[in-house]
């Protein structure tokens, strides 16, 4: 509904809340993001050891991938001072320019320590197989099981 | 706007060789929500974050379009190992 009406005026595109980019850059080209939007978007991923692009709020997610990308990530024990989320659709411009940034073109979008994971596919398979645990816990993210943590397979 | 199973399966099959391929329609009928399961040799020796953007890149016209998408990759080995696997539990 919301992209229904961004569609129909531009007008209403002016007034959106931009809470991480400029409404200065709203004017930008649709297709290449500009040199300040994705210093932006790289100054985001930075900011926090897992950032994480997301439809509504972990409380709220809007929808099924980002809900489930939202729960692998706390199963896995991601403290909440350690973990920011963005909401992609209260950001028309990022929801456009992330896919960009990335070269992916789906939400949600998982970083560690600002280098792009995986999108939710890629998030469930590697909390699967394991290899999630082993990257936050190598990234620092969370700590590592006392004693032999492969002991546990 | 819908995108056909058929026209999914011909994108893929005209760059990669195929093992085996599934696409499910998950849309319940308007045709944009689509996963794919491919099991191929173009994926041995890359990473499934690699082998992900393989496919992206091949159905990006399409990706565009769709309101969701989700894939799972295999080499033709991990997915003898999975059905074993599954065979023997």
């Amino acid at each position: 509904m919301l992209r229904t009406a961004l569609r129909a005026s531009h007008l209403q595109r002016g007034v959106m809340r931009t809470p991480l980019l400029a409404p200065s850059s709203l004017t930008i080209a649709r297709r290449f993001i500009s040199q300040e939007t994705r210093a932006k978007i790289q100054d985001a991923v930075n900011s926090t050891p897992v950032v994480l692009f997301m439809k509504g709020t972990p409380d709220a997610p809007q929808c099924g991938f980002s809900r489930a990308t939202v729960q692998i990530l706390d199963l896995q024990g991601v403290p909440p001072e350690k973990l920011k989320t963005f909401n992609v659709l209260e950001d028309a411009e990022l929801r456009t320019a992330i896919k960009e940034f990335s070269e992916w073109p789906t939400i949600p979008q998982v970083y560690v320590n600002g280098e792009f994971v995986g999108g939710c596919d890629i998030i469930l398979g590697m909390h699967q197989s394991g290899e999630l645990e082993t990257l936050l816990e190598k990234q620092g993210v969370i700590p590592p099981i006392e004693g032999d943590a492969k002991a546990s397979s | 706007m819908p995108i056909s199973q058929g026209d999914l399966e011909a994108s893929i099959r005209n760059v990669i060789p195929i093992t085996h391929l599934e696409i499910i329609d998950q849309s319940s009928g308007c045709g944009e929500n689509y996963a794919i399961f491919v099991v191929s040799d173009a994926f041995e020796g890359k990473t499934t974050l690699a082998r992900h953007r393989f496919i992206n890149d091949i159905l990006k016209k399409e990706i565009a379009l769709m309101h969701a998408f989700s894939q799972k990759t295999l080499t033709p080995k991990q997915w003898e190992a999975q059905q074993a696997k599954a065979t023997a539990a």
